[in-house]
C-alpha cells in the first residue's frame, strides 16, 4: 500500500476535524452550548452527529474482518448494533429526554432523589466509557501500524491529542459538527471504494465466497507471519519456506507439510502456491485477533447460547452507553428526540449494507489474512488487491480516512461524556475551565492503559462494554421509566449485582480461569443471565424496601411521559441536572 | 367533564346563572390539567393511562422484533437439522440485507404510535 497517500487522507481527516472544531468553538458561545449545543439541534443534524458516533472502528474494519474470519453468522453484530437503537428508541428515548438530565448520573439522581445511587452510576459510566476507548485508542494504534508502519503507540497518541483539543476547545457544539461530518465521510468512505470493488468483481466472473469450506488461494501468494502461530494443515500442502517451521530452518526451500498441526515461527515466510487451502489458524487464548473473535466454538447448542448472548447484549446494551445517552439531551424535546432516533436508524442500517459486502471479497481475494490473523485489515487492502494500480491505492486512502474518522468521531463522543460525569461528580466546582480539565482526564487514562498493557484483546474491550451496560443500565433506565416501585437501594442492588456480574463474568474468562465447555460459554457471553440477574434483583430489592419509595416519583414520572406542551414548564438553558 | 366554559368569540350572550367552574381556574388551563400539575389523585390516573398506552406500543413494537430478528437464529438451525443442506444464502440475505428495513419500518411504527397517543392525551386533558 502506497504510504504517502494513505498519510495525507488521515492527515486531512485530522485537519479537517479540527478546523470544524475550530468552527464550532466560533459559535459555542455560553456554558449551555459547550455541554449540550443549547438543545436545539434538529433531527437531521444531531441523527448524523448520533451516527457519526455510534459507528466505531469496531464497525468500519471490525464487522468486514469478522465475517472474513467467520462467515455471515457474524453479521449479527451490525443486526444487535442496529435493533439496540430501536430497543432504545421505544423503551427509553423520549423520557429520557424529558428527565431533564444530561448524565446518566443525572438521570439516576433525578429519579431515584439519591446522591449514592448517583455516584454509583458515575462510577458505571466513566467505567463503561474507559472500556470503550481502550479499543478505540489500540485500534487506531494497530491501523497507523499497518498503513504506515509507525510504532503501535502513535496512532492511539494521535487520536488521543486531537479528540481531546476538539472536545476541550468547543464542547458539545462543535463536537456535533464534527460527529455529523465524520458520518458522511465514513459512509462515502466505505460505499465508493465498495463499488469499485463490485464492479472488478463482477468483471473477474463473480466467484463465489465459500465459507462451509476453508478459503483457497487464488494465485500464488507469500505471506510473511508476524508472529508465531500454530497452523492446522488439513490436507497434505507443498509450498515454500524461508524461515522456521516445526524447528527446523528453511531457506526458500519447497517444503511437503503433512496433514495436522505446525508451528510456524514468528518471521517465517510463507509461498503458497494457487489453489493451496488456506491452513487454518489455531485457536489461542492469547491472540489478540483484534475485533475477529469467534463466537464460540464447540457444539451447535453452544453457538446457539452464545449468538443469543450477543444478540440480548447488543440489543439492551446500546440505550447503557454513555456517549449514545448524553446525545439525547441535545435534542430540544421528547418528540424530536424520538424523530432522531428514527433517522439514525435509518443511516446506521444503510452504512451497515456495506461491511459484508468487504467481508465477502476479503474470504475470496485476500484469504490470507485468515493466517496471519489481521483480519481487521482487509477493509484497507481489498482496493489494493482488487483494483491495484493508482486508482487502488487512491480507494485504500479513502478508506484509511474513513477509517481515521471512525477512531475520532467515537472517541470524541466518549471522551466528551465521560469528561460530563467527571467534571460534574469528581471535580470540584463545575465550569468550562474544569470541563477541559475533566478531558484531558478522561483521555489520559485510557490513553495509559492502551500504552501499558499493549495486548488487551479489542473485540473483548468492546462487547464487555455492551454485557455490562445492559446488566447495569439497561435495568436502570426501564425500571426507572416505567415502574413506580423503584426504590435507590433497589437500583444500586441491581447495578452492582448485574454489571458486577457481568464484569467479573468476562474478566475472569479472559484470565482464564473458565473451565473448559459448558462454564467458558456462559462466563464468556454473560447477557443471558446478567441481565435478567440485574433485573431480578433491582424488583426483588425494590419491593422488599418499599417505604424508600421516593416522595417525588409521581411527578418524576409525569415529567418523564407527558408531552413538553402539557407540563408548560419553562425550558432552562442549563443543563437541569448539573445545577448542584 | 366539568362544565365547558362559554367560547371567547360571543362574549355578549353570556347568561351569568352562577360563578363558572372554570372562572376559578388560572386562565389557559384546562381543569384536567390542573389535576395533573397539583398531582391529585385524579391527576395520575390520567399519567397512568398515557403511561399504560405507551408502555402497549413500545411491547407491542419489542415483540414484532423478536419475532421477527429474534427468532432467526432458531429459524437459521433448521435446514441443517432438517438435512436440507446449508442456511448460509438464507443468513446472508436475511443479516446482511433484510433486518435493516424490518427494524426501520417498525421504529416507524412506533414512533406513529408514540405520537398519536399524546396527541389523544392532549386532546383528553384539554377538553378539546
Amino acid at each position: 500500500m502506497n504510504q504517502t497517500y494513505a498519510v495525507a487522507a488521515v492527515t486531512a481527516v485530522v485537519l479537517a476535524t479540527v478546523l470544524i472544531g475550530a468552527l464550532g468553538l466560533r459559535i459555542s458561545r455560553t456554558t449551555s452550548d459547550f455541554y449540550v449545543a443549547s438543545r436545539t439541534v434538529g433531527p437531521g443534524l444531531n441523527a448524523a452527529a448520533i451516527s457519526g458516533e455510534y459507528l466505531s472502528a469496531a464497525s468500519f474494519l471490525g464487522i468486514a474482518g469478522l465475517v472474513l474470519l467467520q462467515g455471515p453468522d457474524m453479521l449479527w453484530y451490525p443486526v444487535g448494533y442496529t435493533a439496540g437503537y430501536l430497543v432504545l428508541l421505544v423503551l427509553v428515548a423520549a423520557p429520557l429526554r424529558r428527565s431533564g438530565a444530561y448524565t446518566l448520573s443525572d438521570f439516576a439522581e433525578a429519579r431515584l432523589e439519591s446522591p449514592e445511587a448517583r455516584r454509583l452510576a458515575s462510577l458505571f459510566v466513566v467505567g463503561i466509557g474507559w472500556l470503550y476507548l481502550l479499543p478505540q485508542l489500540q485500534g487506531a494504534g494497530l491501523t497507523l501500524e499497518i498503513l504506515t508502519g509507525a510504532p503501535e503507540w502513535v496512532g492511539g497518541l494521535v487520536v488521543a491529542v486531537v479528540v481531546t483539543g476538539a472536545v476541550a476547545a468547543g464542547g458539545m457544539r462543535s463536537i456535533t459538527f464534527v460527529q455529523a461530518f465524520q458520518y458522511w465521510l465514513k459512509l462515502t468512505a466505505l460505499l465508493v471504494p465498495a463499488l469499485f470493488l463490485v464492479t472488478a468483481w463482477w468483471g473477474d466472473d463473480a466467484p463465489r465466497a465459500r465459507f462451509d469450506a476453508p478459503a483457497v488461494f487464488r494465485e500464488h501468494t507469500t505471506v510473511t507471519m508476524d508472529d508465531t502461530v500454530r497452523v492446522d494443515v488439513d490436507a497434505p500442502l507443498t509450498l515454500t519456506v524461508s524461515g522456521r517451521v516445526d524447528s527446523t530452518a528453511y531457506e526458500g526451500d519447497r517444503v511437503a507439510l503433512a496433514e495436522g498441526g505446525h508451528l510456524v515461527e514468528a518471521g517465517t515466510t510463507l509461498g503458497f502456491p494457487a489453489g493451496a487451502r488456506v491452513p487454518e489458524r489455531a485457536a489461542n487464548g492469547d491472540d489478540p485477533l483484534g475485533w475477529s473473535q469467534p463466537l464460540a466454538d464447540g457444539s451447535d447448542g453452544h453457538q446457539l447460547y452464545a449468538t443469543y448472548g450477543l444478540i440480548l447484549a447488543t440489543f439492551l446494551g446500546t440505550m447503557g452507553l454513555p456517549h449514545v445517552a448524553v446525545r439525547f439531551y441535545t435534542s430540544p424535546d421528547g418528540r424530536t428526540a424520538r424523530r432522531t432516533t428514527l433517522v439514525v436508524l435509518g443511516l446506521v442500517g444503510a452504512f451497515y449494507l456495506l461491511p459484508p459486502v468487504y467481508g465477502a471479497l476479503g474470504r475470496i481475494y485476500a484469504p490470507e489474512l485468515t493466517l496471519t490473523g489481521a483480519a481487521d485489515a482487509a477493509v484497507l487492502v481489498l482496493p489494493d488487491r482488487v483494483v491495484g494500480g493508482t486508482a487502488g491505492e487512491l480507494l485504500g486512502a479513502l478508506l484509511a480516512g474513513g477509517a481515521f474518522a471512525a477512531f475520532l468521531s467515537t472517541a470524541s463522543g466518549l471522551t466528551m461524556s465521560v469528561a460530563g460525569v467527571l467534571s460534574q461528580d469528581v471535580l470540584p466546582s463545575r465550569g468550562v475551565r474544569h470541563f477541559r480539565l475533566a478531558t484531558v482526564l478522561a483521555m489520559a487514562v485510557p490513553l495509559a492503559v492502551s500504552l501499558v498493557a499493549t495486548n488487551v484483546p479489542v473485540a473483548d474491550a468492546v462487547g464487555l462494554a455492551f454485557a455490562v451496560s445492559a446488566s447495569s443500565f439497561c435495568p436502570l433506565l426501564v425500571l426507572g421509566i416505567w415502574w413506580r416501585r423503584l426504590t435507590p437501594p433497589g437500583a444500586m442492588a441491581g447495578l452492582v449485582a448485574g454489571g458486577g456480574a457481568a464484569l467479573t463474568a468476562v474478566m475472569a474468562t479472559r484470565a482464564g480461569l473458565a473451565p473448559e465447555g459448558w462454564p467458558h460459554t456462559l462466563m464468556a457471553w454473560p447477557a443471558l443471565w446478567s441481565v435478567p440477574l440485574g433485573f431480578l434483583t433491582m424488583v426483588a430489592v425494590s419491593l422488599a424496601t418499599p417505604r424508600r419509595v421516593p416522595a417525588g416519583t409521581p411527578a418524576i414520572l409525569a415529567r418523564l411521559h407527558l408531552p413538553e406542551d402539557l407540563v408548560g414548564r419553562p425550558r432552562p438553558g442549563q443543563p437541569e441536572g448539573a445545577g448542584r | 367533564m366539568p362544565v365547558e366554559p362559554t367560547p371567547a368569540r360571543r362574549p355578549r350572550r353570556e347568561t351569568v346563572t352562577g360563578v363558572p367552574r372554570s372562572a376559578r381556574r388560572p386562565p389557559g388551563h384546562a381543569p384536567a390539567r390542573s389535576e395533573i400539575s397539583e398531582q391529585t389523585t385524579l391527576g395520575h390516573t390520567y399519567v397512568r393511562s398515557l403511561m399504560r398506552s405507551q408502555l402497549r406500543a413500545a411491547l407491542y413494537a419489542l415483540a414484532t422484533l423478536a419475532l421477527l430478528v429474534g427468532a432467526l437464529p432458531l429459524l437459521f438451525t433448521l435446514p441443517p437439522a432438517l438435512g436440507h443442506g446449508t442456511a448460509q444464502p438464507f443468513v446472508w440475505a436475511a443479516l446482511g440485507v433484510a433486518a435493516y428495513p424490518v427494524i426501520w419500518l417498525v421504529a416507524r411504527w412506533y414512533v406513529r404510535r408514540a405520537e398519536r397517543n399524546e396527541r389523544d392525551f392532549t386532546g383528553l386533558v384539554e377538553g378539546r
